[in-house]
């Protein structure tokens, strides 16, 4: 079993996010960098078990520069085996697939396993271009992966419910809540992380033609009216009248 | 051209295929050109994408996708896309379209950017569109340059305007193609409307102190004709089924109207709710984080306050 875990480093939830002057770049002075969680809590999770399951190789790859090597060795420390950075900053989803299939085209990897989407971008876009590269199926959003031999059974989440689907490997998925449970590395995992092989790899080049030009912070509250608690016929009234949303 | 894939999931448009179509024919005015909706698979009134903005409807009956498959879906999508020279592909940022977009994209050597959220400005070379980003933290404008763009519509982003008649339905085919992926079966509730696309959602927190207390959310939803949706520990104590989980680690939503019952209003609920139009916020402790975030407020005890405001809200329908 060889598995791929496309692991990207994101802002954590909880910073504070602010752009340079004119707004056309993310200020990371000061913010805090983990491993998306969707990244690291489900796919990454659910490919070490089936690893520990059924044996094979865990690979973790990131496209980013040096400095994203401790969310790297991290992913190593939860269970990966191997790891690999592919050295340039990610410009965007269709310059991260692209550098991802070039990558993976080669390998041959029986899942390859993404995020259901970066807390940064909110995207859900690079596993569905890396699947297309690779002329892959996908399943996105998956909430549970159960394998038999070589096939497959997954429930993905949709509007309002789940869809069973089988398929054979080798195949592309996107994991969501539900897939594994979050995993904290122990001490052995930390000290065996720094073992294991961290490999770096040229980035090809390509053009993204859709690039984020001006960074806005949403528009300000007006700050909250409040209603006594006696006085709900107001309340209503107010959101008939004023807020106009009943 | 613009084209629309107007999604029909088991048979049937929902909201997101209306709300898409009405994007597609606002993008076509502002550049000058026709909309045209597609649709796969069969499905009940397709011609009824003309009352949305469609100027035509392009029909492909294959039995090949009475299933959802991203592979040949994108296909059939980017060949028609070509063959009609579309200039922008909208789609909708559903499960459906996220599991698209990303491959259209590829097939069509366009930029693309997903869950957009307003009407783009620039013309035919370079179009320049919004979406939210660090979930909901900031709002991004994107540039796309490429001769295709793709883009995929956020839910409630816009509302769907049925003012047109209804278009002819024409039946085109596609290369032939066979997907991979076998759908055993799909489970979804029936007779809700699901959290993506609810306009009025109710939801309620630890507040509550048990499952056993829920009734009065039911029926102040059923009051509001409005989804149900809870916090994450609710969640996780499955007081609640986890599809109603709502925030960073469950789902995203951006409603009209929010009414948060006893939720304090952390960072990563806040991520899944704050596009939401308007928010309610009831909780007895003044300084509930949630109260920042939100439009209108009730500090008080909600045991109280939820059956009042049910009985302010059925008085309110009675008379209206
Ligand atoms: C990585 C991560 C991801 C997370 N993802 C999510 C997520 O997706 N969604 C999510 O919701 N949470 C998420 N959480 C959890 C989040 O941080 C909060 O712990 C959670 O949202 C709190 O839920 P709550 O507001 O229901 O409960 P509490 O924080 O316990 O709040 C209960 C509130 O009810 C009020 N209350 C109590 N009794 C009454 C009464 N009688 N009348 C009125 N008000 C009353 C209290 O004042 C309090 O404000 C995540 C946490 C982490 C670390
Ligand atoms: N720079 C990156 N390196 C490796 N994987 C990435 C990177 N960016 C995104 N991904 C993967 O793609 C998924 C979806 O990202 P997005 O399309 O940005 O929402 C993430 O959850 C990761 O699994």
């Amino acid at each position: 079993m060889k598995l791929l875990v496309c692991i990207s480093q994101t802002p954590d939830t909880t910073s504070k996010i602010s752009f340079n002057a004119d707004g056309t770049e993310f200020n990371a002075g000061g913010v805090q960098f983990i491993m998306n969680p969707y990244d690291e809590w489900y796919a990454l999770v659910r490919a070490c078990e089936l690893r520990e399951a059924l044996g094979g190789t865990v690979v973790a790859l990131n496209v980013g520069p040096a400095a994203n090597e401790t969310t790297i060795r991290k992913a190593l420390a939860i269970g990966a085996d191997e790891a690999v950075r592919i050295d340039c900053e990610p410009k965007g989803a269709g310059f991260v697939a692209k550098q991802i299939a070039e990558y993976a085209r080669a390998e041959n990897f029986d899942i390859i396993f993404f995020g259901k989407e970066t807390i940064d971008h909110n995207g859900s876009e690079v596993g569905a271009m890396v699947a297309e590269h690779l002329d892959s199926p996908y399943v996105s959003y998956a909430s549970k992966l159960e394998l038999n031999g070589s096939t497959a059974t997954l429930e993905r989440d949709i509007e309002g419910g789940v869809e069973v689907v089988e398929i054979d490997l080798p195949f592309v998925l996107s994991a969501a809540k539900g897939m594994a449970e979050q995993r904290i590395p122990n001490m052995r995992g930390i000290m065996t992380a720094r073992s294991k092989p961290l490999k770096e790899v040229p980035a090809v080049a390509f053009e993204d033609a859709a690039k984020a030009v001006q960074f806005n912070l949403p528009p300000a509250k007006a700050g909250v009216k409040l209603v006594q608690p006696d006085q709900m016929d107001e309340l209503v009234r107010l959101l008939h009248e004023e807020a106009k949303v009943i | 051209m613009v084209l629309v894939f107007a999604e029909s999931p088991r048979g049937q448009f929902k909201k997101a295929a209306f709300e898409a179509v009405t994007y597609g024919k606002k993008v076509a005015d502002m550049l000058g050109t026709t909309c045209v909706a597609l649709t796969l698979g069969s499905v009940k009134d397709a011609g009824e994408l003309g009352r949305y903005g469609a100027s035509r409807v392009l029909h492909v009956a294959d039995a090949a996708f009475e299933h959802f498959d991203s592979q040949t879906y994108a296909a059939a999508i980017s060949e028609v896309a070509k063959n009609n020279n579309a200039s922008v592909v909208v789609l909708s940022h559903t499960s459906t379209g996220k599991s698209l977009a990303g491959r259209v994209a590829v097939r069509l050597n366009a930029g693309l950017v997903s869950g957009v959220n307003s009407l783009p400005t620039g013309n035919e070379s370079t179009l320049r569109v919004k979406k939210s980003v660090f979930s909901g933290k900031a709002i991004a404008e994107y540039e796309i340059t490429s001769a295709v763009k793709v883009v995929s519509l956020m839910g409630n982003a816009v509302k769907p305007e049925s003012t047109g008649s209804p278009a002819s339905v024409e039946t085109v085919s596609v290369a032939s193609a066979k997907g991979r992926i076998r759908v055993k079966s799909v489970k979804t509730q029936e007779g809700i409307v699901p959290l993506p696309e609810a306009e009025i959602v109710v939801s309620a927190g630890r507040g509550m102190k048990g499952p056993e207390n829920w009734a009065m959310v039911e029926e102040l939803a059923t009051t509001l004709g409005a989804t149900t949706a809870c916090s994450r520990p609710v969640a996780d104590a499955h007081w609640r089924p986890h599809h109603e989980h709502v925030g960073q680690t469950g789902i995203a939503i951006r409603p009209n109207l929010y009414i948060a019952i006893g939720i304090s209003g952390a960072i990563q609920h806040l991520a899944g709710v704050n596009n939401s139009k308007v928010i309610v916020v009831i909780n007895k402790d003044p300084e509930a984080p949630f109260f920042k975030a939100a439009d209108y407020g009730v500090v008080g005890d909600l045991f109280e306050v939820v059956p009042r405001l049910n009985e302010a809200f059925k008085k309110f329908k009675a008379a209206h």
